[in-house]
């Protein structure tokens, strides 16, 4: 029963929109994240939910009560802020116990709760500390902790592993994942790192400029960006873009890029023959550019030559910063690629995977399959 | 490559062995002056008023400890001890107490509202404080002056402010609480500033209201500021010269006197600079007490 | 419960204004009487008719003029200015090359020497002016003003080293080993880099020695009886405050006249001053 509704919601500081009205829904048990750049309106869209901004318009639903005048201590949910916002002259075990013995909870259940989350986290052994006596991630864990052991309706975290190390960040995703089916609450998450949100997320909500772009579960939005924002936004390195023009010659298909063109797979003609003679933009991920001699046979390919300017061997495979006429792309090829700088190399374009979108903004994608 | 590397060395690395002793001689130059300035101005001096202290009112005789058993044995020293501790004590309460509710209620107004009032709210701390105290020694005028016209329209009868035992307390009391009260508000109102505000907000979402978060985020998390400040000014208070020597000049009948006052008294009016001394020197262990506790707790901040 | 977050913003920032006026009415309620007494004829200050608080007839300059032209008030002023300028040059001169060669050039004892500095403290003014009395008349400079060049510096230079030790030690490293590779002397790294990083302290700590030294009473009244040597807060006590009569008005105006430099000095540096003495302790 702990579904979260925002209705019409939006937020202006003075005359500036942070955030423009838009409905969400987000379901129980679900993990959404709240994905975009720094100001973006995510972190305002979170402290609206918690109670500790103001809406402009709106309405806000937790379970089926409306909450909209609602202080934060009434809402039932749990914050975990970016700087943990741990209580500096409270031991661990007080900074957890905290919110209950405000909420007047009988001792022996503040003690048990409190070891309860402990034991979840691994941090039975640090209960007698002071914050300042714990490293980055044993904070981390302590105010996720303050969280769990008020066993809210809803969990809300204001980016809470950007200040830890990589490897460090990349063990607190697992963990939490692993919290979050443990817990079987709804959490809202703000990030503004992809990797995050693709890893944890079990929908995403991506957000630029104070507007929701897309909603959907990673896949989705890696798979089918509903416009160039979202497409150069989730994965890393980042979306090609190429202006094109889509051109028409003996009744097939091209992709023309000034430089090369690309064969569009007929299934997609009906799609894009509307567009014959005008201007889009190409989006091609950098994971479908392949070395043409170590192409996979199963997908349907055409291929363009480029000059190789930067090789940056990874491991597990090698990225190419090439040149072809006025583009520049990036590629992401087989590590047994034989590309070598200022050499020309032919590359095979994966054309099942390619986006076209529209030159005018908001870029949207143009539909090319079912 | 190589030989350039090697010369670069060769050539460099007494230039930086002279330099690091030459940094230390540069370091001894300059702070030699201040050496030179806290020696001969500050230690001297005071091992001079401990010297001073042991002879006699002519300074021609060593009288070792004759002039603290001499203080010792009037009333008059065990009532400026009494009074210094009361001006102390009283007046560094009321500071502490007022500056931290003035330094709340600046901590709400909004940024352009707040600076100008805080601004305003120094005044009475950047004044001069002996001429501010000649001000309140002309509102406290009995006959003709502020106060008592006050008292007498709320139907009261009209006090003898500076002639008083009790009220001429009151009136240096108030004063200095005037000209201290501000001290504190600008130490707290920083304090304030440097608690984050997602604590606050954690504070919220953990249940607390506005009481509950006073007492448990911003005073413990202001708890050290506000025992160094507590103890910056009980020294500065306890030293204190300027009012009792403007309002009362220690009187009526010695009773307003503090250590300061009563030294200048003795010593400088009345002509007896060793008993003078003796009594500036009582005030040494308190002072010391307080800054011994500054000391301590700006190290353990500190580690 | 019913409160919306604007609401209760609103609420508290109201109340905040109302809890401030008795603070302001303290604060100013003496300036004001100061300088309602000073255009106040003589004739009103001493009648107990009316209301005290507004000047029932015209104001008058004759308090003004008195202090000015028939006291030695400008005499007193520019001695005070005098002293706290070169007592301010002093000051900057000794602190800043104790504070940067405690906090940047680490020699023996170095560690200590802030505490040292810091146990000036224990010895203020009611302390030391009795020796100082004895030495101030071996080195014959009772009553004139230059015994006050070398007693302010007591006050203004350890307080003034301790604010800049601060400043200093948060200049980053990095900047005095970028200067020491570009060539830089230790006297070059202190004008070029460390001064123009650490202005912000250097006006805070100007500004205390100034407005110390302008402010300081026990000193100048202990060892200065000749008028003519007088500075602005013993001249004024002393000469004013004369017999039976006061003259609450040439008080009160000479008072006023006296604060406007260090109040204006601070109506303008007032954030320096602030940020200089409050960062010492918080951290």
């Amino acid at each position: 029963m702990s579904k979260v509704s925002l209705e019409n919601v939006c937020k202006n500081f003075g005359n500036v929109e942070a955030v423009s009205c838009f409905y969400l829904d987000v379901e129980d048990k679900e993990f959404l994240v709240l994905l975009g750049p720094s100001g973006c309106g995510k972190s305002t869209t979170l402290r609206m939910i918690a109670g500790l901004e103001e809406l402009t318009e709106g309405n806000i639903y937790i379970g089926d009560k409306l909450v909209n005048d609602m202080p934060p201590r009434d809402r039932d949910i749990a914050m975990v802020f970016q700087d943990y916002a741990l209580y500096p002259h409270m031991t661990v075990y007080h900074n957890m116990a905290f919110g209950l013995k405000l909420r007047k909870f009988p001792r022996t259940e503040i003690e048990q709760r409190v070891k309860e989350a402990a034991d979840i986290l691994g941090i039975q052994d640090l209960l007698e500390r002071k914050p300042r006596e714990l490293s980055g991630g044993q904070r981390q864990r302590v105010a996720v902790g303050r969280a769990i052991v008020r066993k809210p309706a809803v969990f809300l975290f204001d980016e809470p592993l950007s200040n830890l190390d990589a490897k460090l960040r990349g063990q607190m995703r697992a963990e939490l994942s692993k919290l979050h089916d443990q817990l079987k609450t709804t959490i809202i998450y703000v990030t503004h790192d992809q990797v995050e949100a693709m890893t944890m997320g079990t929908k995403i909500v991506i957000m630029n400029e104070g507007i929701i772009h897309q909603v959907g579960s990673p896949m989705e939005i890696y798979d089918y960006p509903v416009n160039k924002f979202v497409g150069g936004f989730i994965g890393s390195p980042g979306m090609n873009f190429l202006s094109a023009k889509i051109v028409s010659e003996k009744s097939r298909l091209y992709v023309d890029t000034g430089g090369f063109q690309l064969l569009i797979p007929s299934k997609k003609n009906s799609f894009l023959e509307s567009k014959t003679d005008q201007e889009v933009i190409l989006g091609i991920r950098p994971e479908h550019i392949q070395d043409a001699v170590f192409t996979d046979e199963t997908s349907i390919t055409d291929s363009f030559k480029a000059v190789v300017e930067v090789v940056e061997t990874l491991g597990a495979e090698v990225q190419l910063n090439v040149v072809s006429g006025e583009h520049d792309l990036i590629a992401r090829v087989d590590p047994r690629t034989k590309a070598a700088r200022h050499q020309e190399i032919e590359l095979a374009v994966n054309m099942e995977k390619i986006h076209i979108f529209e030159t005018e903004p908001p870029n949207e994608r143009v539909k090319t399959e079912e | 490559m190589v030989t350039i590397a090697s010369t670069v060395n060769g050539r460099s690395s007494p230039g930086i062995l002279s330099r690091l002793k030459s940094r230390r001689y540069a370091a001894y130059w300059m702070v030699l002056p201040l050496v030179i300035l806290i020696a001969g101005l500050v230690v001297y001096p005071f091992v001079y008023s401990v010297y001073l202290s042991f002879e006699n009112k002519a300074e021609t005789k060593f009288v070792g400890l004759k002039n603290y058993k001499r203080l010792l044995n009037y009333k008059t020293f065990w009532l400026v001890t009494g009074n210094s501790f009361r001006f102390t004590l009283t007046a560094v309460f009321f500071k502490a107490t007022l500056g931290l509710i003035l330094a709340l209620i600046l901590n709400n107004l909004p940024f352009g509202g707040q600076r100008i009032w805080r601004g305003v709210s120094l005044i009475p701390w950047v004044m001069p404080l002996a001429l501010s105290s000649m001000g309140w020694w002309w509102i406290f005028e009995p006959t003709h002056s502020a106060i008592n016209w006050i008292i007498v329209q709320f139907g009261g009868t009209p006090k003898p402010w500076l002639s008083d035992p009790f009220w001429a307390r009151v009136s240096c009391i108030v004063t200095n609480i005037w000209f201290g009260t501000p001290f504190f508000m600008i130490m707290y109102l920083a304090g304030l500033k440097s608690i984050p505000e997602s604590l606050y907000e954690a504070a919220q979402i953990d249940g607390a209201r506005a009481l509950q978060r006073f007492r448990y985020v911003t005073f413990p998390m202001l708890s050290k500021l506000i025992g160094i400040t507590v103890m910056f000014s009980t020294i500065v208070t306890f030293a204190n010269f300027d009012i009792v020597r403007i309002l009362t000049r220690g009187g009526p009948r010695y009773t307003t006197h503090l250590f300061g006052t009563y030294a200048f008294n003795i010593g400088i009016e009345s002509g007896h600079l060793p008993r003078g001394s003796a009594v500036a020197l009582f005030m040494f262990p308190v002072l010391g007490l307080a800054a011994f506790f500054i000391l301590r707790n700006i190290a353990r901040g500190e580690e | 419960m019913s409160l919306t977050l604007v609401q209760q913003k609103k609420r508290k920032i109201t109340y905040s204004y109302l809890g401030l006026v008795p603070f302001l009415v303290f604060f100013l309620f003496p300036l004001y009487w100061m300088l309602i007494t000073a255009f106040k004829p003589d004739s009103e200050i001493t009648s107990l008719k009316g209301i005290p608080f507004i000047i029932h007839s015209v104001p008058t300059l004759d308090h003004f003029k008195f202090i000015l032209f028939k006291t030695r008030f400008i005499q007193w002023f520019w001695n005070s200015f005098q002293i706290a300028i070169v007592v301010t040059i002093i000051t900057m001169i000794v602190s800043i090359l104790g504070a940067y060669a405690i906090s940047r050039l680490r020699f023996l004892g170095s560690r200590y020497f802030g505490v040292g500095i810091f146990c000036t403290y224990l010895v203020p003014p009611a302390l030391l002016f009795i020796p100082f009395y004895k030495v101030v008349g071996i080195l014959g400079l009772i009553n004139t003003k230059w015994c006050l060049l070398f007693l302010y510096p007591t006050l203004t230079v350890p307080f003034c080293t301790w604010i800049l030790i601060g400043y200093f030690t948060a200049i980053p490293r990095a900047l005095d080993e970028a200067a020491f590779v570009d060539g830089a002397t230790y006297i070059q790294m202190l004008t070029r880099v460390f001064l123009p990083v650490a202005a912000p302290g250097l006006i805070a700590s100007t500004l205390f020695a100034f407005t110390v030294s302008w402010a300081q009473f026990l000193y100048p009244l202990a060892y200065i009886y000749r008028d003519e040597e007088k500075v602005l807060t013993n001249g004024i006590y002393t000469t004013l405050i004369r017999g039976d009569v006061y003259h609450w008005g040439e008080l009160m105006g000479g008072a006023l006249l006296a604060s406007v430099p260090v109040v204006v000095l601070f109506a303008f540096l007032m954030d320096y001053y602030i940020a200089g003495l409050t960062r010492g302790t918080i951290k």
